[in-house]
């Protein structure tokens, strides 16, 4: 770089140690590690895989696989119908833990747990819970109906259904906690206001509550989508994607491509969500970084 | 003592109507696992709630190594805390250095990195194994424990930076400006009244990248084949391949699993609650 100062007259601008700071060279050394990181496996692994999935003939051979457009309806059914559960009775629970009774600080403790054991012992656990032959749950209904009960993991629908509970059961507490804290930053005093003047529970949660909340639940929502799509366990572990894979979702389905050695159908049926992922992901972003 | 009215009965009687389903939802499917780590093999699968005999022969079977899904149960278990260590170390040493960095020394471009890093947080992470697989293939680095650790680091950091760079933000900046009168150089600032006052959120995030990398599953069985270098869940997952599973073993692995997370959960629960979830969402 040089600096024209008069006429053909050039020179060498100051070298870049001089114009720097101390601080801010150490600034630059202490960032280093991490953007090494960043450029080795995020920047390198999705370049080369999306330079794996340009071939068209990818997205063709993905819309003939029957499989894939199935785990694009379970995709959404597991977004829409899952999310909008959990969040909800996530809202719902927020208000029952925000309730000061000693009993109810004991059971929040408790509650936590599906969050913080991992996911594969108690997973496996529901699976075997779900065994049409030796399952707990089968045997109760034999038990009390004299009759067999149904094969849980063999009708898709059925199976789907079992995997968003699962779902729904690893991530509940999460998302209960951080609604609570949302709930608690309200101020006392506008349901002290609303008491006097007689509201009902209804219009407490209707014009104190949900306003105040509003924006918290809309963003934990989006953020639950997205992390949602990345998750692997909840139908891999409860399924396997059976029976006869019609209970994949994307994430599994790019894995049991990844299996099959199909490296570039597997990108691009990753690929195929991003049009979905990627407004969310901006929205986030934009949310986050005001 | 005086009694309830008939309004505060039927108060608590409604929350008791939400609090015990709420229980019986969190706890039946560890309970079943326990269940099942307490039953001889025929109580497992009878279907009892309480085993007539209950042992502790299976902990023995596995504690002994005395099955062939088990014969590398030490060594696995050994991967995965190793790993998780490392993951714990690595992620912070990066994300409190970019932190600082962005946060305090307001480096150029810092704003820039903390978006990207941010970027990666919203890639769904089962999306991100796909070409992270073939990646760590292209380095050399597949079966080898440094895949999974580099892997878990990458997850982990954008999460870690982003929290710590939000408590970074509340310090203020008149403690770093009274250091450089005093003639602190930039590293004695890090050290000596940097990290000091960040160490609350530091327990934080350590204790959120360890048992991120602990109760890993996917990356870990993707990356990872070799018998002596898995982790243990993948071990658990490799118990499946049999028509046979013994069933009992395979959760009192489990349950022998989860207990080390449950426990660091509980020890640390006070700084992650408030640490993790303010930097989740800011509302």
């Amino acid at each position: 770089m040089a600096i024209t100062l008069s006429g053909d007259q050039a020179l060498p601008g100051p070298p870049l140690s001089s114009r720097l700071t101390p601080a801010q060279v150490w600034g630059i050394v202490l960032l280093a590690p991490y953007l090494l990181v960043f450029l080795a496996f995020v920047v390198y692994p999705v370049c080369y895989g999306l330079w794996l999935a340009r071939a068209p003939g990818n997205y063709v051979a993905l819309y003939n696989d029957p499989i894939f457009a199935r785990a694009a309806v379970n995709t959404l059914i597991f977004l829409v119908i899952g999310i909008n559960i959990k969040m909800l009775i996530a809202l719902f629970l927020s208000g029952f833990f925000a309730v000061q009774r000693p009993w109810i600080k004991w059971l929040s403790v408790i509650f936590i747990l599906p969050w913080a054991v991992p996911s594969i012992p108690t997973i496996l656990s529901v699976r075997f819970m779900l065994n049409p032959e030796w399952g707990v749950i089968n045997h109760l209904i034999f038990s009390f109906t004299g009759d067999d009960g149904p094969n849980w993991l063999n009708d898709p629908t059925v199976a789907l259904s079992m995997a968003i509970g699962v779902h729904i059961w690893k991530s509940l507490p999460f998302w209960t906690l951080i609604l609570i804290t949302g709930r608690l930053a309200i101020s006392h005093d506008l349901f002290e206001a609303a008491e006097v003047d007689g509201a009902s529970w209804w219009q407490k949660f209707r014009y104190i509550t949900w306003p105040s909340m509003q924006t918290l639940y809309v963003t934990c929502t989006l953020l639950s989508m997205i992390w949602t799509l990345g998750d692997f366990n909840s139908v891999y572990l409860l399924t396997g994607g059976g029976p006869a894979d019609l209970t994949h979702v994307l994430s599994t389905l790019g894995i049991r491509y990844l299996r099959l050695d199909q490296l570039s159908l597997a990108m691009a049926s990753i690929v195929c969500a991003m049009p979905f992922v990627l407004p969310l992901v901006y929205f986030m972003m934009k949310r986050l970084s005001r | 003592m005086k009694l309830p009215s008939l309004r505060e009965v039927a108060t608590e009687a409604r929350l008791l109507l939400i609090g015990i389903p709420v229980f019986l939802w969190t706890m039946i499917p560890i309970y079943h696992m326990f269940l099942f780590a307490i039953s001889p093999k025929e109580d497992a699968f009878s279907g009892k709630l309480w085993p007539d005999h209950p042992t502790l022969h299976n902990f023995e079977i596995v504690f002994k190594q005395q099955h062939y899904f088990l014969r590398d149960f030490y060594v696995q278990f050994w991967n995965s805390t190793v790993i998780a260590a490392s993951v714990g170390v690595l992620t912070l040493f990066i994300a409190t250095a970019a932190a600082f960095s962005i946060s305090r020394l307001k480096v150029p471009g810092g704003r820039m990195v903390l978006n990207l890093a941010l970027f990666t947080y919203f890639i769904p992470a089962a999306f991100l194994a796909v070409p992270m697989y073939r990646t760590m293939g292209n380095y050399g680095l597949l079966n080898n424990h440094w895949s999974l650790i580099l892997a878990m680091v990458t997850i982990a950091s954008p999460y870690a930076i982003w929290v710590l760079k939000q408590a970074s933000d509340k310090l203020p900046v008149e403690l770093d400006e009274a250091a450089v009168m005093d003639g602190a150089t930039t590293l004695q600032i890090f050290r000596l009244v940097y990290l000091p006052l960040m160490m609350p959120s530091l327990v934080a995030i350590g204790t959120y990248a360890v048992l991120l990398a602990w109760n890993e599953y996917l990356y870990a069985f993707l990356l990872l084949s070799n018998d002596r270098e898995i982790t243990l869940p993948v071990a658990l997952g490799n118990f499946l391949a049999a028509d046979d599973s013994p069933w009992e073993l395979l959760m009192t692995t489990g349950f022998i699993y989860a207990l080390p997370p449950a426990a660091v959960y509980y020890a640390f629960r006070r700084y992650m609650v408030g640490g993790l979830t303010a930097g989740a969402v800011k509302s």
